[in-house]
């Protein structure tokens, strides 16, 4: 797999995306996916984000593009119920997890988050509790009784590429970390409720490239048991760890989808003339 | 190509850059220095004066200014003064107890308030409410002793007699007699209603200011409403709520008219809440003032100083609580 | 490329009215439950009301919430069962407090008031007679008389604290905070001990305003302070970059543009010591004629037009008047507020 720099040119992008090993979806997957159905969402009257139709299936990662300000964060937040945090938020369509509208009347929203899981783009674990208190944490808030807990702590450590570094300081507090660090350390966290989709906010955009590569290949191996959406402004980063890719654009007005592909064709031979220009750098 | 080879320069120092104020700066900085430091003057001279005035009766009494319970004044057949003594002892311990009910009582019920009003309300409802409360706190003392002697006291008076029906085998719930009415217990609740608004006033802020991010990831894991405020809020605002907590207790304790007005101002030591008799130091100073000889002036003046201390070191460890929190970037 | 049309927006997390209309419901048969328990068991009153009504609606909501949905819901609704009963709890004592001085109060308000004093009349006489002018007129001297002292050196401690920030800063920041912990009655002790004891031997108003402005000069600084950092420091770096010397950009910049902070400053000054009393008790003396003066003579106030009429009084007439007085008061600091308030959301300018 190549992995020094390359030129941003599509075909160099695609080649990146074509050289990397091809996933097949693994049997301990949970879930069907996810899939949204015309998607709107408002701030107020003022319309953010408009008719967004996509499907994630269980096991494949998608990266979702685009310049800033088209909405691309406020679509992964409807995907989880965060959206609704903000006083003025609306929102049209459905987003279904295994066919079931996560919207629909009566849903317990925490059932749902811990399903959905989310990495934000600046570290936040708790500084009020340790490393291993961090891990487990979502068990406690959402208060789960699991009877492993050791097992568990371990296994989402491993995962998340942490375990080697922090086994012997399980007990130092949150904060201590350096930012890849506290990066893992809240992947580990959001593992260990078990969600079957783990939406990730531009997760790498405050770290530093050694953190980011590390990422990078957490990602790749989580996706062998959970599907993943993440957000990124990096399009090498698409190119590199996701199997599809959507395209996000606004005018002015609310954020559209344009096109979403497999990685390799979006970058290669991209269908709308839109999505080409931003991904030969004209624009963006 | 050699640019790398070469040795790097040494690094130079930083030049001090210094200027030379115009003389209308040095003044204008002179006067606000000086102004800066009118709270240090000030303080400083109350300590002094107050000190100076007490004086006498302090080298008198020493230590048992604080440690004993007997204020009084003997005069002769003549009407001079005879002898004193003055201890302020039971007023110190009424001081604390009226104190620590308003504290017990009140600031459980103001942070409650404050997380609702922070984690519950919306709109329009919470701004008016958060307006109410911030107007309370505006009211002046005196309304409060008047409104708690009359409106309250009924009230107050019925819930002590049931407090000593059914929890008077506790000692602090018995009586000796019963008189139920003006005891420190009525002033110990006026004293929560007077400082509940303000501490939830600084709760409130506390809590608003919660890194928004953490609360975030505390949902996003599937936290209810109660799971993300222990596990966030409280560890985040929890020195900064008890210091505002102090600040009320500082405030219960040198509270003068709301308590003049509720309480049955008698000189003797109760423990017994129930009880209608008692004082706290500032109703003893208000009560003795008038008809008080320079000696007992002196005396009070004493009295003064030692709840200027008091409220001074109460205060001043709910500064470092507020503060701290906010330094150490929790 | 068909135009749909854009759906309406909806907010499926909102409070259904269904929702709304079960706990409605459920706190309704928590009353009448709790009615129930009243009259059959031993509790009685109105606490006892209470009490039974907040525990079983609690429960039954705390029940409902765990079938729906868990137990964590379920204790989730106990904390806002609880938040619910604290904010009710806090009030009640001020809705309370504003309908007894209201309702008490207009029955000590005549036309008269505001044109005599008390020099020929007693506080237990029918209301009609005598006024509160000297009162009126002691606090309005009092007040500003401490507002001449505690302006200056309330804005200069916050200048310091915002446009020097010299090393004393936090230890001055700490003391202002302190000072304004200090006991209203220590503030009264201290004038009489440094001025009046040794020096004029008298009480008057003046001694009252300097007792008040050790309590008014920590608000405004505080609020000085606040509404001075309010201020960009782009406009401080405008003024120096023109050549102007700091005083001139604080002079000329900075103060001015925080003119409506500073008067916010100067109101909730006046709204923190309008109503003080203790201070007055020992060093104003009390008046019931009207006293321009204030360097000499007893000076009347609000609140011990209010005092003296509360205690020394025994009669309705005398409560009547007493709660006539707090009336005007708390009117005064209403209003005080209400513009403390609209000028502090105009902020800057």
């Amino acid at each position: 797999m190549e992995k020094k720099m390359q030129a941003t040119t599509p075909s160099s992008l695609a080649s990146v995306a074509n050289g990397r090993e091809q996933r097949v979806p693994g049997t301990n997957l949970l879930g069907t996916g996810l899939e949204t159905r015309g998607v709107h969402a408002w701030f107020g009257k003022k319309h953010v984000l408009s008719d967004v139709s996509l499907d994630f299936a269980a096991g494949t990662v998608t990266a979702l593009i685009g310049p800033s300000g088209c909405g691309k964060s406020t679509y992964l937040r409807t995907l989880n119920r965060m959206h609704e945090f903000i006083p003025t938020a609306a929102l049209a369509g459905e987003v279904l997890l295994d066919g079931q509208d996560i919207y629909a009347p009566g849903t317990d929203v925490t059932k749902i988050r811990l399903r959905v899981g989310m990495v934000f783009q600046k570290p936040n674990p708790f500084p009020s509790m340790t490393i291993g208190e961090n891990v487990l944490s979502g068990l406690k808030l959402a208060q789960l009784k699991k009877s492993n807990t050791d097992e568990l702590l371990e296994s989402c450590l491993v995962r998340a590429g942490l375990w080697s570094e922090v086994k012997d300081r399980l007990g130092e507090h949150g904060g201590a970390l350096s930012g890849g660090q506290q990066q893992r350390l809240c992947i580990a966290r959001s593992l260990a409720v078990e969600p079957q989709v783990l939406l990730m906010d531009e997760p790498c955009s405050a770290l530093d490239p050694g953190s980011t590569f590390r990422i990078e290949e957490t990602i790749s191996e989580l996706a062998k048991s959970m599907t993943i959406v993440i957000v990124t402004h990096n399009m090498q980063q698409a190119a590199r760890v996701s199997d599809y890719t959507a395209f996000f654009l606004s005018d002015g007005g609310p954020g559209v989808m344009v096109e979403t592909a497999p990685t390799s064709k979006i970058f290669s031979s991209p269908t709308d003339k839109r999505t080409e220009d931003y991904v030969t750098g004209r624009f963006g | 190509m050699t640019l790398l080879e070469n040795q790097p320069a040494a690094i130079p120092a930083p030049r001090e850059i210094t200027t030379k104020p115009r003389v209308s700066d040095q003044i204008f900085r002179a006067v606000v220095t000086v102004g800066g430091m009118s709270s240090l003057i000030i303080l400083g001279l109350i300590a002094l004066f107050l000190s100076l005035k007490g004086i006498n009766v302090l080298r008198i009494e020493q230590l048992s200014f604080i440690t004993e319970s007997k204020w009084e004044v003997l005069q002769d057949a003549e009407g001079k003064i005879a002898e004193s003594t003055f201890g302020l002892a039971a007023m110190l311990i009424g001081t604390f107890l009226s104190a620590l009910i308003a504290v017990i009582v009140g600031v459980p019920i103001a942070v409650l308030s404050a997380l609702y009003l922070t984690f519950y309300a919306r709109g329009s409802a919470k701004k008016l409410l958060v307006s109410l409360i911030d107007l309370m706190a505006a009211f002046p003392s005196l309304l409060f002793g008047f409104w708690g002697f009359i409106v309250l006291m009924g009230s107050a008076e019925y819930w002590a007699k049931l407090l000593n029906k059914y929890l008077g085998f506790i000692p602090l719930f018995d009586v000796p007699a019963p008189i139920f009415e003006r005891s420190p217990f009525i002033a110990g609740l006026v004293l929560a209603i007077l400082i509940i608004p303000i501490v939830t006033a600084i709760s409130r802020e506390i809590f608003d200011q919660t890194p928004l991010d953490r609360i975030q990831a505390a949902y996003a894991l599937g936290a209810s409403k109660l799971s993300m405020i222990r596990a966030v809020v409280i560890p985040y605002g929890r020195g900064g709520v008890v210091g505002g907590a102090m600040l009320g207790l500082g405030r219960a304790m040198g509270e003068t008219v709301a308590v003049y007005t509720v309480l049955n101002v008698v000189y003797q030591i109760n423990w017994q809440i129930l009880f209608g008799a008692g004082g706290n130091v500032a109703s003893l100073i208000l009560l003795k003032f008038g008809e008080a000889g320079p000696q007992e002036v002196d005396a009070l003046m004493a009295a003064g100083l030692v709840l200027f201390l008091l409220t001074l070191i109460v205060n001043a460890i709910s500064d470092i609580l507020i503060n701290r929190f906010g330094r150490r970037g929790r | 490329m068909t135009q749909t049309i854009t759906p309406k927006p909806q907010t499926p997390w909102a409070v259904t009215i269904q929702q709304r209309l079960s706990t409605a419901g459920l706190i309704t048969l928590g009353a009448l439950l709790a009615g129930v328990a009243v009259k059959t068991t031993g509790l009685s009153g109105k606490l006892g009301f209470a009490a039974a009504f907040f525990f079983i609606s609690t429960l039954l909501i705390f029940i409902q919430q765990f079938r729906l949905r868990d137990l964590a819901a379920a204790k989730d609704s106990l904390l806002s069962s609880l938040a619910s009963l604290a904010i009710v709890l806090t009030l009640i004592p001020i809705l309370s407090i504003v309908a007894t001085v209201v309702s008490k109060g207009y029955k000590g308000i005549h036309f008269g008031m505001f044109t005599n004093d008390m020099t020929m009349a007693s506080v237990n006489d029918p209301v009609n007679a005598g006024g509160l002018l000297h009162a009126l007129v002691g606090t309005i001297l009092m007040v500003g008389g401490a507002l001449l002292v505690s302006f200056p050196i309330g804005l200069l401690t916050a200048l310091y604290l915002t446009e020097i920030r010299g090393k004393l800063a936090r230890p001055i920041k700490f003391l202002v905070q302190a000072m304004s912990g200090v006991p209203s009655i220590v503030a009264g002790l201290f004038i009489l001990s440094i001025l009046v004891i040794p020096v004029t031997q008298e009480l008057n108003g003046l001694m009252g305003s300097l007792a008040l402005s050790i309590l008014m000069i920590p608000t405004i600084a505080r609020t000085a302070e606040e509404m001075l950092l309010l201020i960009p420091n782009d406009l401080r770096e405008a003024g120096v970059a023109l050549g102007a010397t700091q005083w001139r950009t604080v002079s000329g910049v900075v103060v001015p543009a925080a003119k409506s902070g500073l008067v916010t400053a100067v109101i909730l000054g006046v709204a923190r010591i309008i109503g003080e009393t203790a201070p007055i008790l020992l060093v104003s003396g009390g008046a019931d004629a009207l006293n321009f003066n204030p360097a000499t003579g007893a000076m009347g106030s609000l609140p011990f037009y209010i005092w003296k009429a509360f205690l020394t009084g025994g009669t309705e007439e005398a409560y009547s008047r007493a709660w006539g007085g707090m009336l005007i008061l708390l009117i005064l600091i209403v209003v005080l507020f209400g513009l403390a308030r609209y000028l502090s959301g105009r902020k800057v300018g």
